[in-house]
């Protein structure tokens, strides 16, 4: 058996941004090739959409088409939250097949899979947000702020996702099982989205727990969504949107790098 | 530094909790060797490939590969290594051309020759027809082809194989061995684990014994069978009754074979086998088959640690 091993000089070495660029085509390959998994991203929040606004929005908000007015941005924030936890599993499941151990035994980046798990998200928030929009709007969602309020809407949500994909990040790298990653993720996730503006208005709700939804960056994030699609945003309700992004982007980049390196 | 060795290592250790993986390993592979690391499960030969090879640090020892220090310069250590671990480190969701073309853009090829790479090495490692299949529907044999071939996507100077077979059918670890050959011939040095004595003593040119995380003993395959004695008597007897009769007449070193058939003891030389066979015979054992031999490594390893390989 002859293997063609070159002689010659090796190529130079790729800068970090041409590594980047492979990751991400990595992620989009995966699309490509498991187109299935968009299934299991949007299937939940179809099934929270229709099941909100046609079995309580009649209750919450007098009608079905005013309650998918109120539901609508705040499902596509739980949609990207939600999502990030599949990115978290992804990361996971490459780690326990020895796929991160090529990577890192190569000259590159080391944050350079990252960034492409991050482009691959940032995909998947795009597509899985374009799907439950074009449900809002078959069903008749209307946002006042027409095509613009929907391109901004669109930038606060890749924000969104990629502050909290983070959290992922740091859980499929400190938990060895994706299933385990994917349980753990809901048990925080469901709470601190239920216990938010996305589904009611929480006038009714007890002061304790109100006190807790109006400071949950879930609400913020909202909010900051609401205004958005209705053309009626201040710089306020974004600055405080963006806040928790900005806040786990801060402080958990450095700690994935870490643990990336630690061994 | 010495530039006839590939690898460099003095006291190498790591531990995880209070266990000992490596415990101060000293490793000298001469450039161009085919070394393998032997031991049985959980001697510590994967953790001592992974802190060769920049995965895991040492908590203890220092070594060089191919000249570079590896925790001051563990990015050139990076350049001129591979490794292929022991499971496939390919991703399973995409075709075996395209994990070729992502690695071959990772070492900085464009994509046009990142594209001819990967085919050139498909066609080497006979996956040609299998470029455009997802790599989760190829057979263990073919994954094991294509994660060597990702090693190879540039020309490593050390490349580090961990229990490059284990899993494989006959046919398709024969095909390995044929690769790893054809490898070392081409000049590449190769470091790898294995717990298969037989896979030491086919492809080796030294062998460094592993148990708890020491190396209890190095050399040639040769080197290592000489360690246990001159050689083995092996007698088979032709009735499976007088087994343990023959057994007892041996004295205390015999051992069965796990099959239980064939006994076999060590002797200093050929007069002593003889006087065993004279003994049998006296006892009126009939033998169906007897030899004198080399050691195999499985004995090797039972004399170096008074078990069992595993």
């Amino acid at each position: 058996m002859s293997i063609p091993l070159p002689r010659g000089p090796r190529p130079a070495a790729p800068s970090a941004l041409s590594n980047a660029v492979t990751f991400a085509w990595r992620a989009v390959l995966k699309f490509r090739h498991v187109p299935e998994q968009m299934f299991d991203l949007v299937m939940t929040p179809i099934m929270f959409t229709l099941l909100f606004t046609f079995i309580f929005g009649g209750a919450l908000a007098g009608s079905s088409l005013a309650y998918l007015q109120w539901f609508i941005p705040g499902i596509l924030v739980q949609t990207t939250v939600f999502n990030t936890v599949y990115s978290g599993m992804g990361l996971s499941t490459d780690l326990s097949k020895g796929l991160f151990d090529r990577f890192r035994s190569l000259p590159i980046w080391p944050l350079a899979p990252f960034a492409g798990l991050m482009v691959g998200d940032m995909l998947r928030h795009t597509i899985a947000g374009a799907i439950i929009l074009g449900i809002g709007l078959g069903l008749g969602y209307r946002p006042e702020a027409g095509a613009a309020g929907i391109f901004a809407s669109w930038l606060l949500l890749l924000a969104v996702g990629f502050g909290w994909g983070w959290i992922f990040i740091v859980l499929g790298l400190v938990v060895r099982t994706p299933m385990t990653v994917m349980t753990l993720g809901f048990a925080v996730l469901f709470p601190v989205t239920f216990a938010s503006n996305i589904m009611v208005d929480p006038v009714t709700m007890p002061d304790w727990l109100r006190a807790f939804v109006e400071v949950n960056p879930i609400s913020t994030m909202t909010t900051a969504m609401r205004s958005l699609m209705a053309g009626t945003a201040t710089l306020g309700e974004i600055g405080l949107a963006l806040l928790s992004p900005a806040l786990l982007t801060l402080a958990l980049a450095p700690l994935v790098l870490w643990l990336y390196r630690r061994n | 530094m010495q530039d006839d060795l590939a690898i460099r290592a003095r006291g190498l250790a790591r531990s995880f909790g209070g266990l000992r993986a490596v415990d101060g390993v000293d490793l000298d592979v001469p450039r161009g060797m085919i070394f393998a690391i032997l031991g049985p499960n959980g001697a510590g030969k994967t953790t001592l490939l992974r802190m060769l090879a920049t995965l895991l640090r040492p908590d203890d020892g220092e070594a060089t590969v191919l000249g570079h220090d590896l925790s001051r310069h563990p990015d050139r250590v990076r350049g001129a290594i591979a490794m292929t671990g022991q499971f496939a480190s390919l991703d399973e969701d995409l075709t075996g051309r395209e994990n070729l073309v992502m690695l071959a853009r990772l070492w900085g090829f464009s994509w046009r020759a990142a594209r001819v790479r990967a085919a050139e090495l498909l066609e080497a490692f006979d996956l040609s027809d299998a470029a455009k299949r997802q790599v989760k529907d190829y057979s263990g044999g073919m994954r094991r082809r294509l994660d060597i071939a990702a090693s190879l996507v540039v020309t490593p100077g050390v490349l580090f194989l961990d229990e490059p077979t284990t899993g494989l059918d006959p046919t398709a670890r024969a095909g390995v061995w044929r690769l790893i050959r054809g490898l070392a011939a081409e000049g590449v040095t190769i470091l790898l684990t294995t717990q298969y004595l037989e896979e030491a003593d086919q492809l080796a040119g030294r062998i460094a014994v592993i148990d708890h995380g020491r190396k209890i003993a190095e050399g040639t395959s040769r080197e290592l069978k000489a360690q246990t004695g001159s050689g083995m008597l092996h007698v088979t007897p032709a009735e499976a009754a007088q087994r343990d009769h023959a057994l007892a007449l041996m004295g205390e070193q015999a051992q069965p074979d796990p099959e239980g058939a064939r006994l076999s003891v060590p002797v200093a030389d050929d007069a002593e086998a003889a006087a065993h066979l004279a003994r049998l015979s006296e006892a009126g054992i009939r033998l169906s088959e007897f030899s004198l031999g080399a050691p195999s490594l499985d004995e090797v390893f039972f004399a170096l640690t008074g078990r069992e390989a595993a």
